[in-house]
C-alpha cells in the first residue's frame, strides 16, 4: 500500500527530457530518499508532485486513487507539503505569523491568534522542535527557520512531507537534530520524501532510496542492504573514489605567514578572529576546520582583503600584504574560491566567458587601449571550458545563471587555478555539490598543491577535512585551538576541539 | 540572445498597445464624440509632414540624453533621479556661455557651451556619487536634494546674471550661439504659401544619437564598461575581483551627469527662442528621462527609439487641445501611456515564462 505513487512520469523541457518514464512509490510511514546528481531531475519530479509543473505523461495516485495536481493548492489539499531549499519565509514576521500565513483564523475579520498559537506550541512540543512562536524570522538561525517551515507543513496537517536538500544549509549539529526530527515525524505516521545527494545522510535516516541519473530512473533500493559505494555508483554511473589520491610531497618554503591577526565584526564590534597565527607552506594543504560562524569567514576576508584586519599581519612570500588592495593581492599570487559563489564568486548576469576573465580583464591579454579583445576572451574561455570540463548549454556565451551549481563552481575553480596561484584559498569549495563534482574539485586542489601552491582550505565537512588536508587547524570562537595531523586524529577528537571541549596551546 | 531581442520587442509592443487602449478610455470617458478624432490626431500628427517629423526629433533630443543618463547610471546599479538637476545646470551654463562669451567665434562658443554644460552636469552628478561612494548615502535621496538645491540656485543665479526682466527668463541667446541646422531644415519642412516652413531640428539630434552610440560602445566594448556593469550586477563580486567600486560609482555619476548636462545645453540651443525660466521649476525632461530609459529597456540604442516615441506622443498629444480636451487631460492620457510603459520589464518576464518555460 503506497500513500503516494507517481507512475511513469515524463516531463520534457525544450531540448531535454528532465524526467523519462519515472515511477516513484512512497510507503506510508517511511523516509524515502531521492538521490541524484545536480541536474538529474529530482527537483523536477518533486515539482510535478507539488503541482509546480505539469507532466507530459504519467499519473499520480494517492492511496490507490488517481489524483490530479495542477498547482500547489491542490498539493496542499491532498496533504502534500514541501520544505524548499530556499525557505519561503517573511523575514520581518514572527514565527507564528509565518506559520499561519495563508490559513489565518479570523473572527469578524480580525485575526484571532490565540488558537493558532496554542496549536503551534503543542505541535512544536510534540515533535521536539522547540521553536519560539514570537521570535522574528530575521533573528533566528537558518536551522530554526527550517523548523518553522516544518511547522508550517504540520500546521496544515500535511501527511506527505517533501524535503528538498534540507541539509545543504545546516551545521553538523543542526543536521543531527534534523535527522532526529525526521525520525520523530515518521513515528507519528507522516511519510517523508527526502531529496539529497549526500550518501551518509541517506544511510542514517532513509528506509528506501530511489536513484535518478540524467532524467532516468536507475532503481529503487532498500537502504539497509545497500552499501554507500553501490549507491554512489548508481548515482554517478561509474565507480567513484571517496578517498582523495595525494602524492607525498615534502612541504617547501612558507608561502603565507599570518601573525596575531585580529578582526572585529563590522556588525556588532565583537572580536571574531582573535590573535590568530599560522603558516601555510608550498605544497601543503592546510585545512581550517570548525563549526560555521567561529571566525573562519572573517579570517579569510582578512587574508584575501575583502574586509580589513584590525591588527596583526599577513605576509605573502615575505611581503606584508595586510593592508594592500584586493587587486594587489591577486597579482601577488592569491587565488580565492569564495564561500558564497553567488555573492562573491560570480556575476550571474554575465556570460561564462566574462566570468572567466573576472580577475584578468584588465591585462593586455584581454584589453587593448581600454577596448575588450573579444576574440581573446572567448578563446581563453573556450580553453578553460575544455580543460576543466565545464558543461553548459551555449559554451562561453551561456548566461552564468543558467549553469548548474556544480558547473558554476567548476567555472570558479577553473578561473582561480588558471591564475597559477602561490596561495589558493578555498572556502567550502564543494558545498552543495554531488560526489562526482566533489571528486573532481578535490583532484584539482591536489593538483594545485603538486604544482607547488600552498592551499588554505576552509571546510565544515569533516570528511573533506580528513581526506584532503595535510594539516588541520581547528578554529573555535575566533581562536585556533588545535594544530593536528589528520593521520593522528579521530573524528571524535576533532569534534571535541570544534565544540570547545578541548584545546591545545598552538605555537607557530 | 535572438529570443531575448524578440521578447523585448514584443513586450514593448504589448505595453504600448495597452497604454494606448487605456488612454483612449480616458478620452472616451471625457467626451465620447470627440475621443476618436482627437486620439487619431495624437497618433498621427507627428508623422503628418516632414516638418512634424523634424519637430518630433527636436523634442526627442533632450529626453534621449536624460534617458541615456538614467540608463548609464542604471547599468552601474545606480538610480539617477538627479537628471533634472544635472539637465538644468547644463542648460544654464550653456546659455550663460552663449550669451556672455560673445568674444569667442561662434563655432568655438557653441563647443564651449556644450563642454561647459557637460562639466556642470558632471559636477552636479558627482555630489550624490561621492556621498554614495564614501558615506553610503542612497543616491536617490541625495539626488532629489541636489535637484531642489540646483533649482533654487539656478533661479537665483539667473535673476542676478542673464535675466530678462520682461519675460522673467534668461535673455535670448544670440542667433550665432545656437546649434547649426546641418541642412536638416531643408529636409524637415513643409510647403507654406509660396515658400516653406522648416522645423527647428538641428545638430542636437545628431549629437544625441552619437552620444547614444558612444554610451553603447563604452558599456559593451570597453574595460571600463565591463567594470561598471560588474559593479551594477553584483557589487560584492566586483569587489572580490579587485574592482574599485567607489571610484566607479563616482565616475558613473559624473558621466551620467555630463550626459544630462549636454541634454540641457541642446534643449536650449535650438534657435526656437526657448529660454530658461527664472521661476523655480524642476526640469520635466529629467523625469521623462526615467520613462524613456526604461521604455528603451535601459539599452542605449533602445533609448533613441523610446525618446522619439515619447516625443511623438507629446507633440501629437498637444494637438488634442483644439478638440476641447484640456491640457491637464491631455497630459493624463500621455502619462497613462508612459506609465504603462514602465511595466515593460514585468511584461517581458511574464511573456518569457509564458512562451519559454524555464528549465528546472
Amino acid at each position: 500500500m503506497y500513500i503516494v505513487e507517481m507512475r511513469n512520469i515524463t516531463k520534457l523541457f525544450p531540448g531535454i527530457i528532465a524526467n523519462d518514464d519515472i515511477t516513484l512509490q512512497l510507503r506510508k510511514g517511511e523516509i524515502h530518499a531521492l538521490l541524484g546528481e545536480n541536474g538529474a531531475g529530482k527537483s523536477t519530479l518533486m515539482s510535478v508532485l507539488f503541482g509546480l509543473y505539469t507532466a507530459e505523461s504519467g499519473e499520480i495516485y494517492k492511496n490507490e486513487e488517481k489524483i490530479s495536481i495542477t498547482g500547489p493548492n491542490d498539493a496542499t489539499r491532498y496533504g502534500i507539503g514541501m520544505v524548499h531549499q530556499h525557505f519561503k519565509l517573511v523575514h520581518n514576521f514572527t514565527v507564528l505569523e509565518n506559520i499561519v500565513l495563508g490559513v489565518e483564523t479570523t473572527k469578524y475579520g480580525i485575526l484571532s491568534m490565540d488558537e493558532a498559537r496554542s496549536r503551534v506550541v503543542s505541535l512544536s512540543e510534540k515533535y521536539g522542535l522547540s521553536v519560539d512562536p514570537d521570535a522574528l524570522i530575521s533573528n533566528i538561525t537558518v536551522g530554526m527557520q527550517q523548523r518553522v517551515e516544518i511547522l508550517k507543513m504540520l500546521y496544515r496537517e500535511n501527511e506527505i512531507l517533501i524535503f528538498d536538500e534540507p541539509t545543504a544549509v545546516l551545521t553538523p549539529q543542526e543536521i543531527d537534530e534534523l535527522m532526529s526530527i525526521m525520525k520523530e515525524l515518521i513515528s507519528e505516521g507522516k511519510s517523508i520524501l527526502f531529496i539529497t545527494h549526500k550518501l551518509d545522510e541517506i544511510k542514517r535516516v532513509a528506509d528506501r532510496c530511489t536513484v535518478l541519473r540524467k532524467g532516468k530512473l536507475i532503481g529503487t533500493v532498500d537502504v539497509e542492504s545497500t552499501d554507500v559505494e553501490t549507491l554512489s555508483e548508481m548515482m554517478v554511473g561509474r565507480k567513484v573514489s571517496r578517498v582523495v589520491e595525494k602524492p607525498v610531497i615534502e612541504p617547501g618554503d612558507v608561502v603565507m605567514a599570518v601573525r596575531n591577526l585580529t578582526v572585529k565584526s563590522k556588525a556588532h564590534h565583537k572580536t571574531v578572529v582573535s590573535n590568530v597565527s599560522f603558516n601555510v607552506r608550498a605544497g601543503e594543504i592546510v585545512c581550517i576546520a570548525g563549526i560555521d560562524g567561529n571566525g573562519q569567514s572573517e579570517l579569510v576576508y582578512a587574508i584575501t582583503g575583502i574586509e580589513p584586519a584590525d591588527s596583526g599581519t599577513v605576509n605573502l612570500c615575505g611581503k606584508d600584504i595586510t593592508h594592500v588592495p584586493i587587486r594587489t593581492r591577486s597579482k601577488a599570487g592569491i587565488s580565492h574560491i569564495p564561500e558564497d559563489r553567488h555573492r562573491h564568486g560570480l556575476i550571474l548576469d554575465y556570460s561564462l566567458a566574462y566570468n572567466e576573465i573576472l580577475e584578468k580583464y584588465y591585462t593586455p591579454q584581454f584589453q587593448n587601449f581600454g577596448f575588450l579583445r573579444f576574440n581573446e576572451i572567448y578563446s581563453y574561455s573556450d580553453m578553460l571550458i575544455e580543460k576543466y570540463d565545464i558543461r553548459s548549454g551555449e559554451g562561453s556565451h551561456t548566461p552564468t545563471r543558467s549553469l548548474s551549481g556544480g558547473n558554476q563552481q567548476k567555472a570558479i575553480v577553473a578561473r582561480e587555478l588558471d591564475m597559477n596561484p602561490k596561495l589558493l584559498v578555498a572556502v567550502q569549495p564543494t558545498r552543495g555539490l554531488d560526489v562526482g563534482a566533489i571528486e573532481y574539485i578535490h583532484a584539482q586542489i591536489v593538483k594545485a598543491r603538486s604544482s607547488g601552491a600552498g592551499v588554505l582550505l576552509v571546510s565544515l565537512e569533516l570528511d573533506e577535512v580528513m581526506n584532503v588536508s595535510d594539516r588541520i587547524l581547528v578554529m573555535y570562537e575566533g581562536e585556533i585551538v588545535a594544530d593536528v595531523d589528520p593521520k593522528n586524529v579521530t573524528f571524535a577528537e576533532l569534534g571535541l576541539y570544534m565544540s570547545g571541549a578541548k584545546r591545545d596551546e598552538v605555537v607557530v | 540572445m535572438k529570443r531575448d531581442g524578440l521578447l523585448s520587442f514584443l513586450s514593448t509592443l504589448v505595453v504600448i498597445i495597452a497604454g494606448l487602449a487605456i488612454g483612449l478610455i480616458v478620452l472616451l470617458v471625457s467626451d465620447v464624440e470627440r475621443a476618436f478624432p482627437a486620439f487619431w490626431t495624437m497618433l498621427s500628427f507627428g508623422s503628418r509632414s516632414m516638418r512634424n517629423i523634424g519637430d518630433v526629433l527636436l523634442g526627442a533630443t533632450p529626453i534621449i540624453l536624460t534617458g541615456l543618463s538614467v540608463t548609464f547610471a542604471f547599468k552601474t546599479g545606480l538610480f539617477n533621479i538627479g537628471a533634472a538637476g544635472q539637465f538644468a545646470f547644463g542648460g544654464f551654463v550653456a546659455i550663460y556661455i552663449g550669451v556672455q562669451f560673445t568674444f569667442l567665434p561662434p563655432a568655438l562658443r557653441i563647443i564651449c557651451s556644450i563642454l561647459g554644460a557637460a562639466l556642470a552636469g558632471a559636477v552636479w552628478g558627482a555630489i550624490p556619487g561621492l556621498l554614495k561612494a564614501y558615506r553610503n548615502v542612497h543616491e536617490v535621496i541625495t539626488s532629489i536634494m541636489t535637484n531642489y538645491i540646483g533649482m533654487y540656485l539656478i533661479s537665483y543665479t539667473i535673476q542676478n546674471t542673464i535675466f530678462d526682466l520682461g519675460r522673467t527668463t534668461t535673455v535670448l541667446l544670440p542667433d550665432d550661439s545656437n546649434l547649426p541646422t546641418l541642412g536638416l531644415d531643408v529636409i524637415f519642412r513643409e510647403p507654406l504659401g509660396t515658400g516653406y516652413r522648416s522645423s527647428a531640428v538641428n545638430a542636437g539630434i545628431v549629437i544625441a544619437i552619437l552620444i547614444a552610440v558612444l554610451v553603447y560602445i563604452i558599456l559593451d566594448k570597453t574595460k571600463f564598461g565591463y567594470e561598471l556593469k560588474a559593479c551594477g550586477f553584483n557589487k560584492d563580486a566586483a569587489k572580490y575581483a579587485g574592482i574599485n567600486q567607489n571610484t566607479n560609482i563616482v565616475r558613473s555619476m559624473m558621466i551620467c551627469g555630463a550626459i544630462a548636462g549636454v541634454g540641457g545645453a541642446l534643449n536650449f540651443m535650438n534657435g526656437t527662442g526657448l529660454s530658461m525660466n527664472a521661476m523655480p521649476v524642476l526640469a520635466a525632461e529629467g523625469f521623462t528621462g526615467i520613462s524613456v530609459a526604461f521604455l528603451g529597456l535601459t539599452n542605449p540604442i533602445g533609448v533613441i527609439f523610446s525618446g522619439i516615441f515619447v516625443s511623438y506622443l507629446f507633440l501629437g498629444g498637444a494637438r488634442m487641445q483644439p478638440f476641447g480636451f484640456s491640457l491637464e487631460l491631455v497630459q493624463i492620457v500621455i502619462s497613462v501611456i508612459i506609465y504603462f510603459c514602465a511595466f515593460v520589464l514585468l511584461v517581458k518576464n511574464n511573456l518569457g515564462t509564458l512562451f519559454f518555460k524555464r528549465k528546472e
